[in-house]
């Protein structure tokens, strides 16, 4: 619909009126019975217009870092979690902050309030581990387990199914027990040291000798080995601080869910690769396996450091070729290497669309730099009292209704025309926002409300560019029908190519820029190709269909056709013979 | 209709219609002193920016009496900035003012306090960063950019970059203007009305694009031809698509003036006054520029292209040449409105461009 497109029939070639018309009353049907049948017979309305829920985010100061609560950190988490609630850019959701360490998320009724707060607040911080030893959920499953007291007090057999290397690992804690106890520690310092290694290699232990030839990092993992044996993943508690506030150059532990409820612990090495090293994440459904899985695509440097891992472990043998994805502390899945990867890996676990999708998300638009906590949830009115609202569609209403009577007073007849395709363009619009609604989050505000009211005037150009393009054929001395298709060719060309710079703009601010302007240029797109749809499935249709009709054909007064009050020339072959056109032209006279 | 419809016939034909070319210096200036207006205004009094992109306090009160609408009203008179209230779930109240620092918040918390007459230490006031961030901002500007390049690399691809120029030119010229009437009038600039001036920018355009599509049409043929100059058929196409300029900005006027006048006049000021003033003036601006500034503006420079000027040339030879010849027939050349004639340049002219016996 770029370019003016010439040389088409010229008489526009639309012979068959009621197809096109078929089509867009099916359309109408199909659409407004889908409306019904999802029950969302009202669009959803922003915050602005409809209250919704606000959320209170409160950051919390690691341990000795409380100056990583600073304006520039709070503004990039306030641009990050933008994006989150906002991903498609419609459902106008805010985010601001509010004195040195909050965060207000506001949120318009009618979206997934749980879902929203899980994206929220989801730090997003990932890495990949090289896993060190993989466990069963719980320490042991004898009773005294809970006990988790002395470090060698628990070199008892592990009687875990799964996994019978790692459940004796587990079960000997200690740094200098046993051999196994030895692969582990060697295990622990094993992708730190290599020269091309990742950032994590200055602050593991030192590579060097025997464990006991170093008594300070052997503390930490001793310390570490004895938390890996005691974790118990199966009590939510532990599960969530397990893998919590450690820094990504450390060792540590996290549990991860292999299935629904039943769980594993790992013992992690430093952090190889991290979130700030992907590009791009994207949810997307395996075919062959018939599951959900997360796609990422890795920068540059990204690439170069996966690559340096997946090497390196593909060499080793289970459990230690196994990298786990961390996410926020969890261990979401700990897939095996077998060859060198480099620059995109995928995320399986058990993911559905929904949480796949949400992570894929989350991933791309960057891990937050704070942690945050939920302080409040509130629900909040309207920004704008329900009066505002009303007296706003009242007087649109009353500002319809003087169109209407200007139209009739102008077209007469044709209005009617006019007036009927104002109100199929109104009701495909209503419809399809009220569909986008629970689609795809589409939140109806004030200013969009305001956008729409114009469109008004725009979708009315199109027949009023296509009625005086009709007039002037008429004017020329062409009888209705005629008149009627070869006035369509110009007209579409006008219509087409100014319609055309709208949806260049709508396009434009939908594709780059976020927020309430992403939503506007999504309205404004939306009835800038709703008004194209309607005029050739339904104006121009119209047209061809009443032009065989006597009323209109024959240019009675009130068809707003009449030749006579259009002052038109006279028939072409008369006005050749005629000898005084004054007559022929009362009205020039 | 009758009398609109007659107008329009014979606007079509020609026969009457106004010099918009030729009075186009009173225009040009008339917009060059609403524009410096503008731009002056904007200069002394700036914009009066919102909560939404400068920040400000947020008050949260315990549970009263005071309604929302009222309790608006005693933030905005203790303020003297706009208030955004919503009410909390437990009933207490949340209040948003733009503009205020922390000794000016403090100020606006006690004179709350006694308005809502709640003890002062119950209402809690803390600072808000602006909502509309830099980064949103920031995107919204490359975004606008973008259009802008992309628009006139398309104007000048489907019309010609004489074209794509004057409809930028006429762009600007309608967004000053809105902005300077909302600096003039001191109204809030909230995110709504940044909205509302985008779509004026859509409008605007899309309106100047119409104009041009029918300039263009007109024109089409001008080489061809030495009865009439470019600015002439420039003036034609201006008046021949008169009746469909006023008709479109009559309809979308109405609903905005609706919004404007009666949703204004029952409500007082409010959001939906802010969005619907800068609609209007934008939307009327819209209308004027495309045809008082875009059009003469392409005639303007289309009278410096060389085959335009010669043209011109010819054109005036010949009207001169025939006043010598014979002084009464085509004395009317100079005003144009060689009534019946209209059609004789563009698609039409094939089909019956020889009817000079019409005349009136």
């Amino acid at each position: 619909m770029a370019a003016p497109k010439k040389g088409r029939r010229p008489a526009g070639g639309q012979s068959r009126p009621g197809r096109a018309l078929a089509l867009i009353l099916i359309a109408m049907v199909a659409l407004t019975g889908g409306m019904f049948w999802s029950g969302h017979t009202t669009p959803r309305l922003g915050i602005d217009l409809a209250g919704g829920t606000s959320i209170t985010l409160k950051a919390k100061a690691e341990p000795g870092q409380e100056s990583a609560v600073n304006e520039t950190n709070m503004n990039t988490a306030v641009g990050i979690i933008e994006r989150r609630v906002n991903g498609l850019g419609v459902s106008e959701a805010e985010v601001q902050t509010q004195g040195r360490e909050n965060i207000i998320v506001n949120i318009p009724r009618g979206t997934n309030e749980k879902q929203a707060r899980e994206q929220v607040g989801t730090t997003a911080q990932l890495y990949f581990r090289p896993v060190l030893a993989v466990a069963a959920a719980a320490p042991q499953p004898a009773p005294t387990a809970s006990s988790s007291g002395s470090p060698s007090a628990s070199p008892k057999p592990s009687s875990s199914a799964s996994g019978a290397t790692a459940g004796e690992k587990s079960a000997t804690p200690t740094a200098t027990a046993s051999t196994q106890g030895r692969a582990l520690t060697e295990a622990l310092k094993a992708p730190s040291p290599t020269p091309t290694g990742s950032a994590s290699s200055s602050t593991t232990p030192k590579a060097t000798g025997t464990p006991q030839a170093t008594p300070t990092p052997d503390a930490a993992q001793a310390a570490l080995e004895q938390k890996f044996a005691t974790l118990n993943c199966l009590d939510p508690k532990q599960r969530s601080v397990a893998g919590q506030g450690v820094k990504p150059a450390e060792p540590t532990v996290a549990c991860g869910e292999d299935a629904p409820g039943i769980w594993s612990k790992y013992l992690l090495g430093p952090a190889a690769v991290d979130g700030k090293d992907v590009d791009d994440a994207k949810g997307a459904l395996d075919p062959q396996r018939g599951m959900w899985i997360v796609n990422m695509e890795f920068t540059d440097a990204g690439s170069k450091k996966f690559q340096a891992i997946t090497s390196k472990l593909a060499s080793q043998t289970d459990p230690q070729n196994r990298f786990a994805i961390v996410l926020d502390g969890e261990v979401v899945s700990a897939p095996s290497v077998r060859t060198t990867l480099s620059a995109s890996a995928e995320i399986s676990g058990n993911f559905n669309q929904q949480s796949a999708q949400d992570l894929g998300n989350i991933l791309s638009y960057g891990a937050l730099p704070l942690t945050f906590e939920t302080q409040s949830v509130d629900t909040v009115t309207a920004a704008l009292g329900g009066d505002q609202l009303e007296a706003g569609l009242i007087a649109g209403a009353i500002g319809l209704g003087l169109v209407i009577v200007y139209l009739v007073a102008y077209y007469r007849g044709l209005s009617l025309v006019a007036i009927l395709s104002l109100g199929v363009s109104a009701l495909l619009t209503y419809v399809i926002m009220a569909l986008l609604g629970p689609a795809i989050g589409f939140a109806l505000n004030l200013p969009a409300v305001c956008g729409a009211i114009v469109a008004i005037g725009i979708t009315a150009d199109s027949f009023i560019v296509y009625f005086e393009r009709i007039r002037d054929e008429l004017r020329e001395g062409r009888t209705l029908r005629p008149a009627v298709e070869r006035a369509w060719p110009r007209a579409r060309r006008t219509i087409l190519v100014s319609d055309f710079v709208s949806f260049l703009a709508a396009a434009v601010l939908f594709l780059v820029t976020v927020g309430k302007v992403q939503g506007f240029a999504f309205t404004l797109g939306l009835t800038t190709l709703l008004d194209v749809v309607v005029v050739f499935l339904f104006t121009k249709p119209v047209m061809t269909m009443l032009a065989k009709t006597k009323f209109f054909g024959n240019g009675h007064p009130w068809s707003g056709l009449d030749p006579k009050r259009l002052g038109a020339k006279p028939p072409l072959r008369r006005a050749r013979r005629a000898t005084a056109p004054a007559a022929a032209d009362p009205k020039e006279a | 209709m009758s009398k609109l419809g007659d107008l329009g016939a014979r606007l079509h034909r020609g026969e009457v219609g106004y010099d918009f070319i030729g009075n186009r210096k009173i225009w040009y200036g008339l917009s060059i002193l609403i524009t410096i207006t503008a731009i002056v205004a904007l200069a002394v009094r700036g914009l009066n920016m919102g909560i939404e992109f400068q920040g400000g306090a947020v008050f949260t009160t315990p549970k009263s009496e005071v309604s929302v609408s009222q309790a608006q009203e005693y933030a905005e008179e203790a303020s003297g900035h706009d208030a955004i209230v919503q009410q909390l779930g437990n009933g207490s109240l949340r209040i948003q003012v733009g503009g205020l620092d922390t000794s000016q918040s403090d100020q606006v918390r006690s004179e709350l306090a006694k308005d809502l007459n709640v003890p002062e230490d119950k209402i809690a006031a803390e600072l808000v960063g602006p909502s509309w961030g830099e980064q949103i901002a920031n995107k919204a500007w490359t975004g606008l950019g973008v259009f802008m390049i992309l628009v006139v690399i398309y104007l000048a691809i489907a019309f010609e970059w004489r074209m794509a120029v004057a409809a930028l030119i006429a762009l600007i010229h309608d967004l000053t203007i809105t902005v300077g009437i909302y600096s003039l009038v001191g109204f809030e600039v909230t995110v709504g009305t940044v909205i509302g001036l985008l779509t004026i920018l859509g409008y605007s355009l899309y309106d100047t694009v119409v104009v041009f599509d029918s300039l263009k049409e007109q024109t089409k043929d001008i080489t061809k031809q030495t009865r009439f100059t470019y600015s002439e058929l420039a003036n034609r196409s201006i008046n021949g698509t008169l009746v469909r300029s006023i008709n479109t900005t009559v309809v979308a006027l109405l609903p905005v003036a609706g919004l404007l006048f009666i949703g204004g006049g029952v409500l007082g000021a409010g959001m939906l006054n802010d969005i619907s003033l800068s609609l209007f003036v934008g939307l009327a601006a819209g209308a004027y520029s495309s045809i008082f500034i875009a059009t003469p503006l392409v005639a303007d420079l289309k009278e410096r292209e060389p085959a335009i000027k010669a043209l011109k040339k010819r054109i005036l030879a010949k009207r001169a040449g025939a006043a010598a010849k014979d002084e009464s027939p085509d004395g009317t050349d100079e005003s144009y409105a060689d009534e019946g004639e209209i059609a004789v340049i563009g698609p039409r002219a094939g089909r019956h461009g020889r009817a000079p016996e019409h005349r009136g």
